[in-house]
């Protein structure tokens, strides 16, 4: 490795044939740029993903309530099931340990909204305190729903974002307007803000509010909670689909629904879904190596077809080298050296340019599930072990051909 | 030095076995200078190459100083090579992208000799061979006659115990012929074990001794007196 000799035969043979190793190298150093950027865009994918879920807390488990398909204990399919204050409350009690944030929820339905004589068309939730670190709105002006308002029954109101745009537009804040809602006037508290348009057009008063003044009674049309962090991701899914069956348990006897009555209700997990893309991602990165390795191989190959001919056109040389007494192995070391020599230098000029090119435009990338896509150290390190295999892989074919060079053929006069 | 007894060869041509060397007794002591004469296809390459341990024989024993050559491993065939035998050959093969100095230390780096004491041994060589100003140059920048004395002082260099020649004055004009045969005869008389492998009468009546090899047997086995090369120099 460090013998000197060796090293100048190296660069002599590269020097007399610069245009063929520049050309082999290009292979190696394209098949290196391409796996790396690739692994880049997959780590970006990988973090855009985890930036999008963390919108919504990825915690999050929510239930609610569909229609029996199934007979059981003699009452018919078909029935529409209803959620009530006595499931929040009683699942509340039951799941006190496992449970973070809990808040239920009414869709209220059929009533006018009305800001002056602007009539209003969005939609009215009735939520808890919590829904806040649930949903997951970030507050940009004012606050959100407090207990205080829940068990006074307080007429307020949250507003997204896009309803301030497009009805508060003419005053400085919202804030302290009032909106008729059913002729009842609400006091607006707070502005919220979501990632996509469609949920800055929600308003959220009290849920206490929203039954008693609506007619609601005490349905709720969902019950949503977030469970607490814990260390690593494996354990939160485990942590996660356990109280999700357990939740389903407690309202399937509740409600008296058949076990396997899948469509009666639905419990839903944010971090099975987070699972489910994470998997994806994985799936997504294994691809991309694959598709970089077979990049990769393609080069390889280049350098041991260039091999190949090197020691055909070396035949003689190697042949007068044997006769000189040199070893096979020795023969063997120097085409190896060659080969690792080009796969390494053009591997990591490769190596080099697509790094610097992920760190000068990563940081720019702005698309959907896709954020500053980069390559981390050990990735990296991969890379150059990936690099040194596939030199000594394209090195060894046509090294071994070397040394079974026959010194009497290859020395025979032509 | 050497000896080999009952020595055969056969080649598989197709379906036929060409049976190249059938029985060859020979025995050569320090310090001789034989020619090995014969027409193309009598056995006389063959035999240098099982010699040179370049190919094993089929059967029959060959010692070299003492030491069996038999059933070698490659490796341990290279290693032999480089203690035991000096080739020059017809066609020079010198390495041509290599200066002449650095050509007559190939075999010292093989044997392990560390690079600044192998250049001056390679060109304590160059000098012998009379080409110290020449060290420096590519083989394509010398005359023939030059380059088979590089590829004498690189023969000469690993200090073998045996030199083999193969044609070494084939591919040279008669003049530049006799110069290396003067240096081919001085060398022996330093003492070196040198065969000579020619089909040329003059050439081989340079040497001590010449063995006639027809037909893959040793038909004639005669001690002569030399013609010194100086003379026609």
């Amino acid at each position: 490795m460090f013998d000197i000799e060796r090293w100048q035969e190296i660069f002599d043979t590269i020097r007399k044939n610069k245009l063929r190793t520049f050309l082999t190298g290009l292979s190696v150093a394209s098949g290196i740029f391409i796996l790396v950027i690739l692994l880049g865009f997959g780590q970006g994918m990988q973090n855009g993903i985890e930036h999008e879920f963390k919108q919504d807390a990825t915690t999050s488990v929510w239930a609610w309530p569909g229609v029996t398909s199934k007979e059981f204990k003699g009452l018919n399919p078909g029935r529409r099931i209803q959620f009530n204050n006595d499931n929040f409350e009683t699942a509340s009690s039951m799941f006190k340990e496992t449970v973070e944030y809990e808040s239920p929820r009414i869709f209220v339905r059929g009533i006018t909204v009305n800001y002056g004589k602007e009539a209003l068309v969005y939609s009215i939730q009735g939520v808890g305190a919590e829904f806040q670190f649930i949903e997951g709105p970030k507050m940009i002006e004012g606050r959100f729903i407090n207990y205080q308002d829940e068990t006074s029954t307080g007429k307020v109101a949250i507003i997204g974002k896009k309803i301030k745009k497009d009805v508060f537009n003419k005053v400085d804040t919202p804030l302290g307007e009032f909106i008729d809602i059913s002729g009842i006037p609400f006091k607006i508290v707070g502005v919220f803000s979501e990632m996509e348009d469609r949920e800055e057009e929600r308003i959220y008063i009290p849920i206490t509010t929203a039954q008693r003044v609506f007619n609601g009674g005490d349905r709720l049309n969902s019950l949503s909670y977030t469970l607490p962090p814990v260390e690593n991701f494996d354990q939160a899914v485990a942590q996660a689909v356990n109280f999700k069956n357990n939740l389903r348990t407690y309202l399937q006897q509740a409600h008296t629904v058949a076990p396997n009555d899948n469509g009666a209700m639905e419990v839903w997990s944010a971090m099975e879904e987070a699972k489910r893309y994470y998997g994806l991602t994985g799936n997504i990165k294994l691809f991309f190596w694959f598709v970089g390795i077979c990049t990769i191989i393609a080069g390889v190959v280049g350098v041991s077809n260039i091999m190949l001919i090197v020691v055909k056109e070396r035949t003689r040389e190697i042949g007068i080298r044997k006769a000189l007494g040199a070893k096979p192995w020795s023969i063997v070391g120097m085409i190896m050296h060659e080969s690792i020599f080009v796969t390494a230098i053009s591997g990591f000029t490769g190596l080099i340019f697509s790094m610097g090119l992920l760190e000068l435009v990563g940081p720019h990338i702005e698309v959907d599930y896709v954020l500053n896509p980069s390559v981390n150290f050990q990735v990296a390190f991969t890379t150059v072990v990936v690099l040194i295999l596939a030199g000594t892989l394209a090195g060894f074919v046509p090294a071994w051909r070397a040394a079974k060079v026959q010194v009497i053929e290859s020395l025979r006069d032509e | 030095m050497i000896e080999i007894k009952d020595l055969h060869k056969s080649y598989q041509m197709g379906s036929n076995s060409l049976h190249v060397l059938k029985g060859i007794n020979f025995k050569a002591e320090a310090g001789e200078l034989v020619a090995i004469m014969g027409s193309s296809g009598s056995g006389k390459s063959t035999l240098l190459n099982i010699l040179g341990m370049l190919d094993g024989a089929d059967s029959g024993e060959y010692t070299l100083d003492g030491v069996p050559i038999k059933d070698l491993s490659e490796t341990k065939a290279a290693q032999y090579r480089n203690k035991f035998l000096g080739f020059i050959f017809q066609s020079f093969n010198l390495i041509n992208y290599k200066s002449a100095l650095e050509n007559v230390a190939l075999p010292l780096y093989y044997q392990g000799v560390p690079r600044k004491e192998r250049q001056e041994k390679a060109l304590q060589y160059l000098e012998r061979v009379g080409l110290k100003e020449w060290a420096t140059h590519l083989p394509s920048e010398l005359s023939g006659g030059q380059k088979q004395r590089v590829a004498i002082a690189r023969a000469m260099a690993a200090e073998p115990k045996v030199l083999l020649a193969d044609e070494p004055t084939g591919a040279l004009d008669s003049t530049t012929s006799y110069e290396v045969m003067d240096l081919i005869q001085k060398i022996n008389d330093e003492g070196n074990t040198i065969l000579v492998v020619t089909h040329e009468e003059d050439i081989a009546h340079m040497c001590k001794r010449i063995v006639h090899l027809k037909d893959g047997v040793i038909v004639e086995d005669k001690k002569v007196n030399q013609v010194r090369a100086e003379q026609y120099v």
